[in-house]
C-alpha cells in the first residue's frame, strides 16, 4: 500500500462522511421540515423569475445597496464559483491518486485562462476575507447586532484557509515542475517562492500537508453549510427562482390560505415562507432600514427571521422524533408566539416595506408578522387602544368612532356641490379616506383638494356616506374579517356606480384599492393617487399655474406610494411645476424613512419609543440648509409630521405642507 | 353552574337624536341600537364565572334590529346558548321586557343571571331589579366583581368614592353588572362570522307584551342647556393666551 | 292612602348621602302642588343622630341590627310593610348603588308604578326626567296611585334639604328580618391614593378624549404647571390609565376645586354629578354639542392635542418670566 493508494481510499472516506452528513441534514431541512409546513400557491412567470436569477444571484444587485460590503461578497460569491472547479480537482484528483498522483481534471484541467481567472480570483477572496473579517472584528457596525458573529468569522476564516491552501499547493506543484498551466499562474507561483529554498523532499510534505489541509477545511465547511446562516449557499438560486412576483401590496387572503389563517406554530406557515427563514444570511440589512429597530422598539426583522428559523429546526426535529422524550416535549410546549416571538416584537412593525426591498434573497419578513398577527387577532389577544378602533371600525366604518353621517361633513361648504357619485355618472370617483373625511386638522386640505379639482375642470364625485374605511390597515393588523367585511361593503358601494377611474388621496388607500380589492372583468377601472392625477392633468395643460411659489422644499415619499407601488416621479414633477426647488433628503424615493403611522400603529400605544421615526426624519430635513417645506402626500403624514415639528421644536424652520397645498397656492 | 345573561339594545349616542312627530318618542330613523355597555359588561363577567368554573352560559335577547348580530358576537366570546325573544319590541318599556324575560328565565332555571346595571333609555327602573321581582329572586347592583361556590355569590359592590362593599347572596339571583373583571374582550370579525354559520339561535315568542308598571311619556324634548359656556376660539396660541387670562382672574396664576 | 311625600333616605357608615338632601329639596318642591306632608323614611340600627337636619315634617325610623348598613333584601321587606300599609301619593330614592337596588323590584312585588331617573318636578306636580346620557328629557304626569320614583342630582340642591330643627321621629316596628338573601360581609377601603382631588384647587381632568395611556402626561405637565393633579372620567379608570382614587363622578369623588379643566370628557351626567361644586368649569371638547358645555363657564372647540402643550408651555412661561 502506497501513500497515494492510502490517499485515495481517505479521499473516499472522507467524501462519504462529509457528503452523507451535508446531504442526510439537507434531507431534513428542506424536506422533512419543509413537509410539514403548509401548501403554497403554485409558481409561474418562470421566463421573469430565471432573469432574476441573473440579476440578483449572478449580478449580486441588491448587494451593492451597501457598496462596499457588497462588493466583497461579489468576489466572494464569484470566486467561489469559479474557484468551485478547484475543489472539483482536488477531490478527484485525491480518489484516482492510487492510478495517477498528478492526475489533472480533462478540459479545465488544461484551459489557461481559467487557471488565471482562480489565481487572481485566490487573491480577490482574501482581500475580500480579510476585508470582511476587520469589518466583522473591528468596525463592528451596528446591523450585525445579534447576528451570530462567531459562526461568520469561522467561516471567513476557513475560506481564508482553503485559499491559501490553494496558493500553496499550486505553488509547490509549479516549483516541482509538475504544472503545465505554471505560466497562467503568477499569483501561485509568488506563493511558491517562499518554499523554494526548501529541498525537494520537503516541498512534497508540505504540498501534501496543504492538500490535506484544502481538502479537510472544505468537507469540514461543507458540513457546517447546513448550520446557521451559511445555509444561504444552498437555499439563495431557489429563494431568488420562487421569490414572490405578486405586487407588493398584495397580501394573501384567507382564500389563498387553504383555511389556515393566522399562524400561532411554525408548521401552520407555507413551506415557501420556511424556506425565507433558512435563507436569513444575518447581514442586518433589513435592521438598519427598519424604523421600528431605529426608534427603540424590540422588532428587528433579522432577529425575527432567526428566531423563525430556529424554532422551525428545533421543533421540525422534535415533531419528527422517533422518541419522544421531556426534551421534545418542552420544546414542543414553547409557543411560537409568546416564548419565542414576543407580542411587542409583532406590533411593532409599520409595515413599510423597507426591510423586504432591503433583502438581498427576498426574503418576505412583513409576511410572517401579519400571518401572526392574524392568530393574535383571532384570540383577542390585542391592546385596547387597538381594540377600540377595530370596534369603531366594525360599527362606524371608520377609526374615528364618529357616524358614517359625519363623513362628508367638510362638503358643506363648497358651492357648487360635490357630485354624488352614487346617484350621478362621474368620471373620477374620489376615494376620500377616513382621515381627510374625519379628523378636524386635516379637512382643510381635502377642501383645498376639492377646489384643485373644480378648477381643472375635473368631472368627480365622492361616495358621500357609503364610503367606509378601506381597510389597507385593517388587514395588516390582522383584523382579516373586518377587512374583508370593509371590502364587501366597498365594492358594493362601487358596483353601484358609474365611472371611469378612482382616484384617492391616501397611499394606503391607494394601495388597497389598487392590488387588493377585486377585480371586475379584465379591463379593470385604473385606481390614481392624485399626485399621479395632477401629474397627468399638469402635462395634458388641464391645470395651469398663476405663480411660480419658489419654495424650498424638501419632498418625503410615502411608503405605500413609493416603496409599494413604484411612484416617486409624479409627485416631484407636480412639485417642479409649482416653481419649488426640491431638495432631497439622504433618505429619499425608495429610501424613505416611514413616519411611523402604518401597520395601524396609528392606533396603538406608542409604546417605550426612543426616538420618534416621524421625529428622526424631521431632524434629517431641518439639516437640509434653507429648506422651509416639508412637503407630504399621504394625511397621515400631515399629522404624524407637524406633532414631530412641534415636539422636535422646529415650528419656526419648518412647515409641513400636502403637495395640494403647493398646488392650490399655484393656481 | 347555569349562567344567563340578559340583554338590551339601547339608542347609540353617537349618532344625533331627534324626537319623532308624536312628540314622546325617538325618531327612529337615523337611530342605531347597539348593545347596552353594561350588558356587555355582563356577557363578559358571564364568560369570565364560566372559564373560572365551568358551567353554560345562556345569552338572552329582545328581537330588535341588530340583535343577531350581538347575539352572534356573545357565542364567539363563548356563550353555549342564544335566544332571542319574538314580538313587537317597539316602544315597549323595561317592565314589558322584564316580563317577557321571566317566561324564558323560567324555563331555563339558572343559577344566576346577571345584566347591566342600567341602560342609557331607562326610564321606568332598569331590567335587573324589575326581573328579580318577577322572579322573586334577590338582586343586588352595581357589580364589579363576582365569585361563586356552593349556592352562594360574593359579590363586590361599588359605592360612591371607591368605596366597596362586599356582599354574600344566596343563589339563585340577578346581578346587576357595572363592570366586569376585565373590559369586555375583543372578538375577531371572521370568529363572529363562523358563529353565524354554526350557531343557531332558539325562539321563542310571548303574545302579548305588558307595559303596565311604567309611566306614561307627556313630552319628550332634547335637552336645553339652561346656560351654555362662553366658547372661546382662534389658534391654539389665542386659545391658550386666552385660558391663561383666566387663570390669573381667577387667583390660579 | 295620602298626599304625603315619602324620601328613603340613604346612608353609609354614618353618614346621610347628599342624594338624601336633594330628595328632600325635591319633597318639598312636590307637596307645593300636591299638599301632604314630606315623610323621611329611615332605617338604621341606633342611627336616631341621622334625622338629625332633615327637613321633613316627620321620620319614620325603622331601627334592627339587619339594617344597620344598607342590604337590599332586608330594605326591602321593611318598605313592603311601609308603603302596602301607607299607601303614600309618591316615593323617593336615589337613582344610586342603594336606591336602584330596591326601588324597581318593589314596583314589580307592589303592583306599582314607577319612575327613574328623575331630575326635578315641573308645574302640576309632573316629573322631569333625563335619559340618554343627558341628551334627551321626558316629562309626565306621576303615575298613580302610588309612584316610585328615583332621583339623580342636578335639579335641587342639597342645601335646601337640610333643616336646622329636627323632625320629629316616630318608632316603628320592624317586621321579622330572618333568611336574609343579601348580607354585607365587609367593607374595602378605595386605595389610599397619593393624592385626595377633593382637596385640590385645580384639577385637570381627562375623559375618552385622551385616547390612550401614553398621552396622560401631557394632562400630568399641565397639572403640575398650574399646581394641580391629574382627575378623570370613568372610561379612563375602567381602561386602567389612572388609579380608582381619580376618579370623579358618580362611583368616584365629588370634587370642589377652583378651577376644573375638563379635555375631552363629554359631561355625561355620571361624571356631572362630581363636578358640579367645582368654582370654575372650562371644558374643551372638539364636539359642540357635548353636554358638559351645559356646566362649563368656559370652552373651546379646539382639539386637545393642538391645545395642552401650547397652554402648559404659556402657563410655565407665565410663572417664570
Amino acid at each position: 500500500m502506497t501513500y497515494d493508494d492510502v490517499k485515495s481510499i481517505l479521499v473516499l472516506l472522507a467524501l462519504l462522511v462529509a457528503g452523507g452528513i451535508f446531504l442526510r441534514r439537507v434531507y431534513q431541512l428542506l424536506w422533512a421540515n419543509l413537509r410539514l409546513g403548509q401548501r403554497s400557491n403554485p409558481f409561474n412567470r418562470w421566463g421573469e423569475r430565471i432573469k432574476g436569477v441573473f440579476i440578483y444571484v449572478a449580478g449580486q444587485f441588491r448587494l451593492f445597496r451597501v457598496l462596499i460590503p457588497g462588493t466583497g461578497h461579489f468576489f466572494i460569491f464569484w470566486g467561489f464559483l469559479i474557484l468551485s472547479l478547484t475543489i472539483l480537482q482536488a477531490i478527484v484528483e485525491g480518489l484516482v491518486s492510487f492510478a495517477n498522483p498528478h492526475f489533472l481534471l480533462p478540459l479545465i484541467g488544461s484551459f489557461g485562462a481559467l487557471a488565471l481567472l482562480q489565481d487572481l480570483f485566490a487573491v480577490l477572496v482574501i482581500i475580500a476575507v480579510i476585508y470582511a473579517l476587520v469589518v466583522r472584528l473591528i468596525v463592528n457596525p451596528k446591523r450585525y447586532l445579534g447576528s451570530h458573529k462567531s459562526q461568520g468569522v469561522m467561516v471567513l476564516m476557513f475560506i481564508f484557509t482553503i485559499m491559501l491552501s490553494l496558493l500553496v499547493m499550486n505553488g509547490i506543484r509549479i516549483n516541482l515542475g509538475q504544472d503545465p498551466l505554471q505560466v497562467w499562474r503568477p499569483i501561485s507561483t509568488a506563493v511558491g517562492k517562499i518554499f523554494s529554498g526548501a529541498a525537494a523532499g520537503t516541498q512534497q510534505v508540505i504540498k501534501e500537508i496543504a492538500y490535506w489541509t484544502h481538502l479537510g477545511v472544505v468537507l469540514l465547511f461543507l458540513t457546517e453549510l447546513p448550520e446557521g446562516k451559511h445555509f444561504h449557499v444552498v437555499t439563495s438560486v431557489p429563494a431568488v427562482l420562487l421569490r414572490n412576483l405578486e405586487p407588493h401590496g398584495r397580501l394573501p387572503a384567507a382564500t389563498d390560505l387553504n383555511g389556515q389563517v393566522g399562524v400561532s406554530k411554525i408548521e401552520q406557515f407555507r413551506w415557501r415562507q420556511m424556506f425565507d427563514f433558512y435563507t436569513c444570511t444575518e447581514c442586518g440589512r433589513c435592521q438598519d432600514v427598519c424604523p421600528a429597530y431605529a426608534s427603540g422598539l424590540p422588532l428587528s426583522p433579522k432577529l425575527l427571521m432567526m428566531g423563525l428559523r430556529d424554532n422551525l429546526k428545533e421543533r421540525g426535529a422534535a415533531l419528527r422524533a422517533h422518541a419522544p422524550n421531556s426534551t421534545t416535549q418542552a420544546t414542543l410546549a414553547r409557543t411560537l408566539v409568546g416564548d419565542v416571538i414576543s407580542e411587542s416584537v409583532l406590533w411593532a412593525c409599520t409595515t413599510c416595506f423597507a426591510c423586504d426591498q432591503e433583502c438581498p434573497l427576498f426574503i418576505e419578513h412583513i409576511s410572517p408578522i401579519v400571518d401572526m398577527r392574524r392568530f393574535l387577532v383571532i384570540e383577542g389577544r390585542v391592546g385596547t387602544e387597538l381594540q377600540d378602533a377595530l370596534a369603531n371600525l366594525g360599527r362606524y366604518g371608520n377609526s374615528f368612532g364618529q357616524s358614517e353621517r359625519m363623513r362628508a361633513r367638510w362638503t358643506q361648504p363648497i358651492q357648487p356641490p360635490i357630485k354624488d357619485a352614487r346617484r350621478e355618472a362621474v368620471e373620477y370617483l374620489w376615494f376620500v379616506g377616513d382621515y381627510a373625511s374625519y379628523s378636524p386638522t386635516l379637512t382643510d386640505v381635502t377642501v383645498k383638494t376639492a377646489e384643485v379639482f373644480h378648477k381643472a375642470g375635473l368631472d368627480f364625485g365622492i361616495l358621500y356616506d357609503s364610503e367606509r374605511n378601506a381597510g389597507n390597515d385593517v388587514r395588516r393588523v390582522g383584523e382579516e374579517g373586518l377587512f374583508e367585511m370593509l371590502v364587501e361593503k366597498n365594492s358594493m358601494a362601487l358596483s353601484k356606480c358609474n365611472y371611469q377611474a378612482i382616484v384617492t388621496t391616501d397611499p394606503h388607500t391607494y394601495n388597497t384599492l389598487k392590488n387588493e380589492y377585486p377585480r371586475n372583468g379584465d379591463e379593470p377601472r385604473p385606481v390614481l393617487h392624485y399626485a399621479e392625477l395632477l401629474d397627468q392633468l399638469i402635462t395634458a395643460g388641464k391645470l395651469k399655474f398663476s405663480k411660480k411659489l419658489g419654495y424650498k422644499v424638501t419632498y418625503h415619499d410615502p411608503c405605500y406610494l413609493g416603496r409599494y407601488n413604484g411612484i416617486y416621479d409624479a409627485p416631484r414633477r407636480v412639485i417642479e411645476a409649482t416653481g419649488c426647488e426640491l431638495i432631497e433628503m439622504p433618505r429619499h424615493k425608495d429610501g424613505s424613512a416611514c413616519c411611523g403611522a402604518g401597520g395601524g400603529r396609528i392606533w396603538m400605544a406608542e409604546g417605550e419609543i426612543q426616538e420618534r421615526p416621524s421625529e428622526s426624519r424631521i431632524r434629517e430635513a431641518v439639516k437640509l440648509g434653507g429648506v422651509t417645506t416639508f412637503v407630504v402626500a399621504c394625511p397621515k403624514d400631515i399629522s404624524m409630521f407637524r406633532d414631530a415639528v412641534k415636539t422636535t421644536g422646529n415650528e419656526s424652520r419648518l412647515e409641513v405642507k400636502d403637495l395640494i397645498e403647493l398646488v392650490h397656492a399655484a393656481l | 353552574m347555569n349562567i344567563v345573561i340578559l340583554v338590551k339594545l339601547v339608542p347609540d349616542l353617537v349618532e344625533e337624536l331627534t324626537i319623532d312627530s308624536s312628540g314622546v318618542a325617538l325618531d327612529t330613523a337615523w337611530l342605531r341600537l347597539i348593545i347596552n355597555e353594561f350588558d356587555d359588561h355582563a356577557i363578559e363577567q358571564g364568560i369570565l364565572l364560566k372559564e373560572r368554573g365551568g358551567g353554560q352560559v345562556t345569552v338572552v335577547a329582545p328581537d330588535i334590529e341588530g340583535v343577531d348580530d350581538v347575539l352572534f358576537t356573545a357565542a364567539a366570546k363563548g356563550a353555549d346558548r342564544l335566544i332571542k325573544v319574538k314580538g313587537d319590541f317597539t316602544g315597549v318599556n323595561n317592565h314589558a321586557l322584564a316580563r317577557a324575560f321571566t317566561a324564558v328565565v323560567k324555563e331555563l332555571q339558572p343559577d344566576l343571571m346577571l345584566t347591566g346595571v342600567q341602560a342609557n333609555n331607562d326610564l321606568d327602573g332598569s331590567v335587573g331589579p324589575l326581573l328579580a321581582g318577577c322572579l322573586e329572586m334577590p338582586y343586588v347592583g352595581y357589580i364589579s366583581g363576582v365569585s361563586l361556590n356552593e349556592g352562594k355569590s360574593k359579590v363586590r359592590k361599588e359605592y360612591p368614592g371607591g368605596l366597596i362593599a362586599e356582599m354574600d347572596v344566596t343563589l339563585p339571583a340577578v346581578l346587576g353588572i357595572q363592570a366586569a373583571e376585565q373590559p369586555p374582550r375583543y372578538v375577531a370579525v371572521s370568529k363572529v362570522r363562523q358563529m353565524m354559520k354554526t350557531s343557531t339561535i332558539e325562539e321563542r315568542t310571548v303574545s302579548g307584551l305588558d307595559m303596565v308598571g311604567g309611566p306614561t311619556i307627556g313630552r319628550m324634548f332634547k335637552t336645553e342647556a339652561g346656560q351654555h359656556a362662553t366658547m372661546l376660539t382662534g389658534s391654539p396660541d389665542e386659545v391658550a393666551a386666552k385660558l391663561v387670562g383666566i387663570f390669573k382672574e381667577l387667583g390660579v396664576l | 292612602m295620602s298626599q304625603d311625600i315619602y324620601v328613603v333616605i340613604e346612608h353609609l357608615r354614618g353618614q346621610v348621602s347628599e342624594i338624601s338632601f336633594v330628595m328632600l329639596a325635591g319633597a318639598r318642591d312636590l307637596v307645593k302642588g300636591l299638599g301632604g306632608n314630606v315623610v323621611a323614611v329611615l332605617l338604621g340600627h341606633d342611627a336616631q343622630g341621622l334625622a338629625g337636619n332633615l327637613a321633613a315634617d316627620k321620620v319614620l325610623y325603622f331601627d334592627h341590627p339587619a339594617l344597620a348598613e344598607f342590604t337590599s333584601d332586608a330594605y326591602q321587606k321593611v318598605l313592603i310593610g311601609l308603603i302596602s300599609k301607607d299607601q303614600p301619593r309618591v316615593i323617593l330614592f336615589g337613582s344610586t348603588s342603594i336606591g336602584t337596588d330596591m326601588a324597581s323590584t318593589l314596583s314589580i312585588k307592589l303592583g306599582l308604578p314607577m319612575v327613574s331617573s328623575c331630575r326635578s318636578f315641573s308645574a302640576g306636580g309632573k316629573f322631569v326626567s333625563q335619559i340618554c346620557g343627558g341628551k334627551i328629557m321626558v316629562e309626565g304626569d306621576l303615575p298613580g296611585p302610588t309612584a316610585l320614583v328615583t332621583m339623580v342630582p342636578g335639579g335641587y340642591k342639597a342645601e335646601q334639604g337640610q333643616s336646622a330643627q329636627s323632625p320629629a321621629i316616630t318608632l316603628v316596628d320592624v317586621p321579622a328580618l330572618e333568611s336574609l338573601r343579601v348580607t354585607l360581609a365587609n367593607y374595602i377601603e378605595p386605595e389610599a391614593g397619593d393624592v385626595d382631588i377633593a382637596k385640590e384647587p385645580v384639577l385637570v381632568s381627562v375623559g375618552r378624549g385622551i385616547q390612550n395611556q401614553d398621552n396622560i402626561v401631557l394632562a400630568e405637565e399641565l397639572a403640575k404647571a398650574l399646581g394641580g393633579v391629574v382627575s378623570g372620567s370613568r372610561p379612563v379608570i375602567d381602561q386602567g390609565w389612572l388609579a380608582t382614587s381619580r376618579l370623579v363622578g358618580k362611583s368616584g369623588k365629588s370634587v370642589k376645586p377652583k378651577v376644573y379643566l375638563a379635555f375631552g370628557i363629554s359631561g355625561a351626567p355620571e361624571h356631572v354629578e362630581g363636578i358640579t361644586n367645582s368654582d370654575t368649569i372650562i371644558a374643551i371638547n372638539t364636539d359642540p354639542a357635548a353636554p358638559i358645555f351645559g356646566v362649563a363657564k368656559y370652552g373651546s372647540e379646539i382639539d386637545l392635542f393642538d391645545l395642552i402643550e401650547v397652554l402648559t408651555e404659556k402657563v410655565k412661561q407665565s410663572k417664570g418670566g
